[in-house]
């Protein structure tokens, strides 16, 4: 009979910059069970709305995660237009689509680096980040920031972008792009990567669902949802086709993120080419009174934003689940009947954000 | 200063930090700032660090962690503090499970401001850590402690 | 496509044959939130089905207690673990239940009373 152990998996651990902690269940050298166990780096920041008005608390949410930061502020600043019923002018919102898709771009690339490193292929990870490096310079030269930008606010953004940054911006795209080809070959073609991610950790459609899984990891196994077709900032007036793959293992969801990093070259590239002259915000008056549940699609897929005020300065309650949150029953799922060895790397293929589910 | 008078190892702890400082500190080791050059490398291993860099505020789950690493690093040991978190808690200063600083643990000798942390400050601490590290040696030795800061 | 999202509120006896209705209709479990309000709790839970959403709003006192959904939706325990560790509502049946110690803090229910 085999023999059952319990190993314990982080919290500090060699693939995770940040910590968390699973309770393996071994049969030998095969996983049948594991127990998350998060909590680390918890600050409670939720609670800082009742500390922070609801125009200051944009600088809060988008130090949730410094990774997802663009997206957090985005989503925070759209739930609260949405309960005050405030329109925004729509060159904020084409900017707001551009330095989203740059961020979605820099995360995909953070996780492409990861993944390599996690087998242990040091040169496409040294590769990955050398690319990801010409997208934080053109954050740099549009927001001021490489990592935390404070561009949304409430009403629309803080700063414009001029022509000179809107060409610089597709002049990066076009270079990453052509660079981009020959590293996306080697993740998608290259033996040693296929003998790692093909087969390991699957998925099913009707399961993924079952456990709300989101975003690149609902997407690998079959599912077209992509909240991006909800229509929130300038996405209506975009080309939005959910990218897919059937086989819900691990190859799959590496396959999904490569292609959605061209997929967002070709929306900033359509984002320039469509932005409006105009103003970038409105001037907001009056306090939020009401509830709102907000969706928008983060790197890491759909994170779920609630907001509700009522019209004093202070929110009563911001809520923010994050797309790592839906993540972990599925994650944990595929653990199941894996090998030891492969555990690092379908903790990695969800591409976890721990600052961000513990907030 | 001029010369480089070891090739120091990194230690890196997130002590609950939104990850900002940390991708910047990773950013520091790949291609474009490259610290690997100065003989510079990081270790997961506190046995064998000569500088911690710390990011984030302390909670009251991480304390005893950083408490540990710091105690298991060897003489002379210095400790840098990246991000305005972990110098002074920063935007979480006042979340119910923030503590403060790194200082209100362990003893902190280089603070990098900045949110996040540019890697280009980053590794100005770092080689400022440097001299400490070298001031801290001479000390080291002067009291007694051998050349590898082993006690005697 | 327009931006759906719909809160029902609900009654605490149509409750579980709400969820189990979403389940057996294939909707995914989309987020749990709790809120503190006076005297008790607004618990929502957020299902999705293709681009809809729905809230099932549940009003709870402050010492009643309801019932876990992971029997229906076994990934719903982190949420449900956060809302009865963070806002101290009293959840029972949990599977797995952390019993207050998901988080890892000092604070008993932090997010109960508003400051």
């Amino acid at each position: 009979m085999a023999k059952r152990s319990i190993v314990p998996f982080g919290p500090q651990h060699p693939v995770l910059p940040e910590p968390v902690h699973l309770d393996l269940v071994l049969e030998d050298e095969t996983v049948v069970g594991a127990v998350p166990s998060i909590g680390y780096i918890h600050r409670g920041l939720e609670k800082l709305v009742e500390k922070r008005d609801f125009k200051q608390y944009v600088y809060i949410a988008e130090r949730v995660c410094g990774i997802c930061s663009c997206g957090h502020g985005l989503g925070y600043c759209e739930s609260v237009e949405q309960v005050m019923g405030i329109e925004v002018p729509d060159r904020a919102k084409f900017l707001r689509v551009i330095w989203m898709e740059m961020s979605r771009v820099h995360s995909h690339l953070l996780w492409l680096g990861l993944l390599a490193d996690a087998m242990g292929f040091e040169s496409l990870f040294m590769e990955s980040w050398r690319l990801r490096e010409k997208i934080l310079d053109m954050f740099d030269e549009t927001t001021g920031g490489r990592i935390i930008h404070s561009v949304n606010c409430v009403g629309g953004v803080q700063k414009d972008m001029d022509s000179t940054m809107l060409n610089g911006i597709l002049e990066a795209v076009k270079d990453l792009e052509k660079e981009m080809r020959p590293v996306a070959d080697t993740f998608l073609e290259d033996y040693t990567v296929q003998s790692r991610l093909k087969g390991v950790g699957v998925l099913s459609r009707e399961r993924a669902i079952e456990l709300g899984a989101v975003g690149p990891m609902l997407r690998a196994s079959g599912e077209e949802y992509d909240a991006r077709l909800l229509g929130y900032a300038a996405y209506p007036n975009l080309t939005v086709e959910p990218v897919t793959s059937k086989d819900g293992d691990s190859y799959a969801r590496c396959e999904v993120r490569i292609k959605e990093l061209f997929q967002s070259f070709d929306l900033i590239r359509e984002a320039i080419g469509k932005i409006p002259e105009g103003d970038i915000s409105v001037p907001v008056k009056g306090n939020p009174s009401g509830e709102f549940f907000m969706r928008i699609e983060q790197p890491r897929g759909e994170a779920v934003y609630y907001v509700k005020g009522s019209g004093k300065k202070f929110l009563e309650r911001f809520r923010l689940r994050t797309p790592t949150t839906s993540n972990i029953p599925p994650m944990v799922e595929t653990l199941k009947g894996c090998q030891l060895a492969d555990v690092p790397l379908l903790i990695l293929t969800i591409d976890p954000c721990v600052s961000c589910t513990e907030r | 200063m001029n010369k480089v008078s070891k090739s120091p190892w990194l230690l890196h702890y997130d002590a609950s930090s939104c990850n900002g400082c940390d991708i910047e500190v990773l950013d520091c080791l790949t291609p474009k700032y490259d610290i690997e050059r100065f003989g510079i490398i990081n270790t997961g291993d506190p046995f064998q660090a000569d500088i911690l860099l710390i990011t984030g505020g302390v909670n009251s789950q991480t304390e005893s962690v950083v408490k540990q690493i710091y105690s298991q690093m060897p003489e002379p040991k210095v400790v840098v503090a990246v991000g305005i978190c972990a110098c002074t808690g920063g935007v979480f200063k006042e979340c119910y499970n923030i503590r403060g600083g790194i200082d209100t643990v362990i003893p902190v000798d280089v603070y990098v401001p900045g949110c996040a942390a540019r890697p280009e400050s980053i590794i100005d601490g770092v080689v400022k850590a440097l001299e400490i590290l070298d001031e801290k040696q001479a000390e080291h030795k002067k009291n007694g402690g051998g050349a590898h800061g082993i006690s005697k | 496509m327009a931006y759906q999202s719909e809160i029902k509120e609900t009654a605490m006896a149509d409750f579980f044959p709400a969820v189990v209705k979403m389940k057996t209709d294939q909707w995914r479990l989309v987020q749990i939130c709790a809120v503190s309000v006076e005297g008790g709790y607004e618990m929502s839970y957020s299902f999705c089905k293709d681009y809809e959403m729905v809230t099932l709003r549940l009003n709870v006192a402050e010492e009643e207690e309801i019932a876990s959904i992971t029997q229906i939706y076994p990934c719903a325990f982190l949420q449900e673990n956060e809302a009865a560790q963070l806002f101290g509502v009293k959840i029972v049946n949990i599977r797995p239940d952390y019993r207050d110690r998901l988080y890892r803090i000092d604070e008993t229910a932090p997010f109960k009373t508003k400051e």
